[in-house]
């Protein structure tokens, strides 16, 4: 099943590969964070001690600068259409006391229309042969446009260094033909790496087999190219909406707009010329 | 908002990692700009006295502008990566270009204003320095529309008019302030313009924001607002009463009009960490998009397949373990 839709061919010519991404099931995951602890272990992620939350079992707060794999934790005193796990695992998060429990990996989600990419004014910012987004660290200068730009949230700066870092989807590992540290080390494959074409398929399927199971609540995220950010090389199955888990609902790349925003630029810049040329040759005296 | 519609009440977006220099920045890549714009006009008037003034506040601005931005950076010493390309989807790379160029070109202008060196350079310098001073004033507004924070997103038409506006009456001011009344004149009208059409253009921005306007009621926006209106109609005020007859009342209305103009930029600033901050914002909005049919949303819940494989459905990796 092998599709071979290249990742921007008018940029990389021959030497474009395959668009590679992540299909993170979030209806296996079991909220071991060992994705969290096998990125921080491979990329050399600082060390952040965030204490205890009181939020479920998150003790790790969001996504930023030093952690680029973030599980999250929905716990909620709440009824739950729980489906019988049956011995394929089509759900395995836990059943009693009418207790609804989510838990999802969240990760960069490498747009395919990346607002961090185009505002950022340095090129730090990049798209690489297997169509992720990628910080270089020697040229980024810290000027944090990418930061608020993200509509997930994504970006930080590092505070002792100044740069700002992020989910490289392992750029060293992928350019080995190995795969992503989370990925390999999820223990229920909610975490899947691939071709994205090949993941998009994987993904239908398995939507159609939790519907067909009767799970009404299990939607895709980002996994179609005509939303607000032409969609993402890291999209998710969900089990309730996406503001549940802290995601946007209709994420847009502030780029859509830019015509309307450097026109308003243009035009006020038009008016106060006007408005000097009144000033200076507009008097009575 | 109630529990489900966020998680745990956190962001969605992050806050800006911006500091104290950006506001600061706004305030003075504004004066600058629009003081070369005054600066070059009234020469063509032969306002000569008037001209030499607005040439020295718009290369202070000049001057002290790329120290507030490379004093934001993370790596300083990067300051220059912002010349290694041109990207016309980053506001702030088209912004960096524009503010070495005026700071070239007004450098030139003012020298020659004030000791007549370079003459024959300072023909084409000046017209450009006034020329770029415009897109100055408000490639800022740019710069904080084309971001996700949703206060300043939304006010993508508005927010434009209200920084030109910004511009125009601190750079007035700033003549009113440095120059003999009698030759202010193009000065008091330009600085007493200004601070109406920032009235105007702020209430305009509010209008448009919807839900988003009560980021502005809230928080250190809300004093920054109150301080600025407070500063920019009395400063207007006086200037227009006693600036022609006195020079204390000038520099006084002035420095007014100023610090309203700055404290505008401070309100916006602040405007965008309380905008970031509350989920509501981000998801209320792109909610109501997708309710309204405006939007399909990133979601979907059928399947592109009907008969779903076995294989495919069951979670692997792409090895196929």
């Amino acid at each position: 099943m092998s599709h071979e839709t290249l990742a921007w061919p008018d940029s990389y010519g021959d030497k474009a590969k395959p668009r590679m991404g992540f299909f993170t099931d979030t209806t296996v995951c079991i909220g071991c964070k060992a994705c969290e602890v096998a990125c921080k272990e491979w990329n050399q992620v600082p060390m952040e001690i965030e204490g205890f939350s009181g939020k479920s079992y998150d003790n790790s707060g969001d996504l930023h600068a030093n952690r680029w794999r973030h599980v999250k934790f929905i716990e909620e005193a709440r009824p739950q259409n729980v489906l019988h796990v049956d011995s394929e695992g089509l759900a395995t998060y836990q059943e009693g006391d009418g207790l609804r429990w989510l838990m999802a990996s969240d990760v960069c989600k490498h747009c395919t229309d990346a607002a961090c990419l185009d505002v950022c004014p340095t090129g730090a910012l990049f798209r690489t042969e297997f169509g992720t987004v990628v910080v270089q660290e020697d040229v980024c200068n810290g000027c944090g446009y990418c930061v608020p730009a993200c509509p997930f949230g994504v970006l930080s700066k590092r505070e002792d260094d100044g740069r700002v870092w992020k989910c490289t989807l392992c750029y060293d590992r992928l350019k080995d033909d190995k795969e992503p540290a989370c990925a390999q080390a999820c223990p229920t494959n909610s975490i899947q790496y691939g071709q994205l074409d090949d993941l998009r398929e994987r993904a239908e399927h398995r939507l159609a087999r939790m519907r067909a199971a009767g799970q009404d609540e299990a939607r895709l995220y980002l996994a179609d190219d005509d939303d607000g950010v032409g969609g993402a090389g890291a999209f998710f199955l969900l089990l309730d909406e996406p503001e549940v888990y802290g995601l946007p609902p209709d994420p847009v790349d502030a780029r859509r707009d830019l015509p309307k925003v450097w026109t308003a630029a243009a035009a006020a810049a038009v008016t106060l010329g006007a408005g000097l040329v009144a000033a200076v040759f507009g008097g009575r005296e | 908002m109630s529990r489900s519609d966020s998680y745990y009440g956190q962001p969605v977006i992050k806050e800006p990692t911006w500091t104290w220099e950006i506001p600061m920045y706004f305030f003075t890549g504004g004066l600058a700009g629009a003081s070369a714009g005054l600066a070059w006009l009234s020469e063509l008037r032969g306002d000569d006295e008037l001209a030499r003034r607005a040439w020295a506040s718009a290369l202070g601005g000049l001057a002290i502008s790329p120290l507030f931005l490379i004093s934001d950076l993370g790596k300083p010493s990067r300051f220059f990566n912002m010349l290694r390309v041109f990207k016309v989807t980053s506001p702030m790379s088209v912004g960096s270009w524009i503010l070495s160029g005026s700071g070239l070109a007004t450098g030139v202008a003012a020298a020659n204003a004030w000791t007549g060196m370079f003459p024959r350079t300072s023909r084409v310098a000046r017209p450009a320095a006034a020329v770029l001073g415009l897109p100055l004033s408000t490639y800022t507004a740019a710069l904080l529309t084309n971001t996700a924070v949703p206060v300043w997103h939304e006010a993508r038409g508005s927010l434009a008019f209200f920084f030109a506006s910004g511009a125009a009456s601190s750079a007035g001011a700033a003549a009113v302030a440095l120059t003999p009344p009698k030759y202010a004149a193009a000065a008091r009208r330009l600085a007493i313009g200004g601070a109406v059409s920032e009235a105007v253009t702020n209430e305009v921005m509010r209008r448009g924001l919807g839900m988003h306007a009560e980021v502005y009621k809230a928080g250190p926006s809300h004093v920054f607002d109150n301080i600025s209106r407070a500063c920019v109609a009395s400063g207007a005020a006086l200037i227009a009463a006693r600036g022609r007859q006195s020079r204390a009342a000038a520099i006084a209305g002035g420095a007014l009009l100023g610090a309203g103009a700055l404290a505008a930029r401070w309100s916006v600033y602040k405007a965008g960490f309380g905008s970031a901050a509350d989920p509501k914002y981000v998801v209320a909005p792109q909610r109501e998009r997708i309710e309204r049919g405006e939007s399909r949303g990133a979601t979907r819940r059928d399947a592109k397949v009907s008969a779903p494989r076995r294989d495919l459905a069951t979670p692997a990796t792409s090895d196929g373990r």
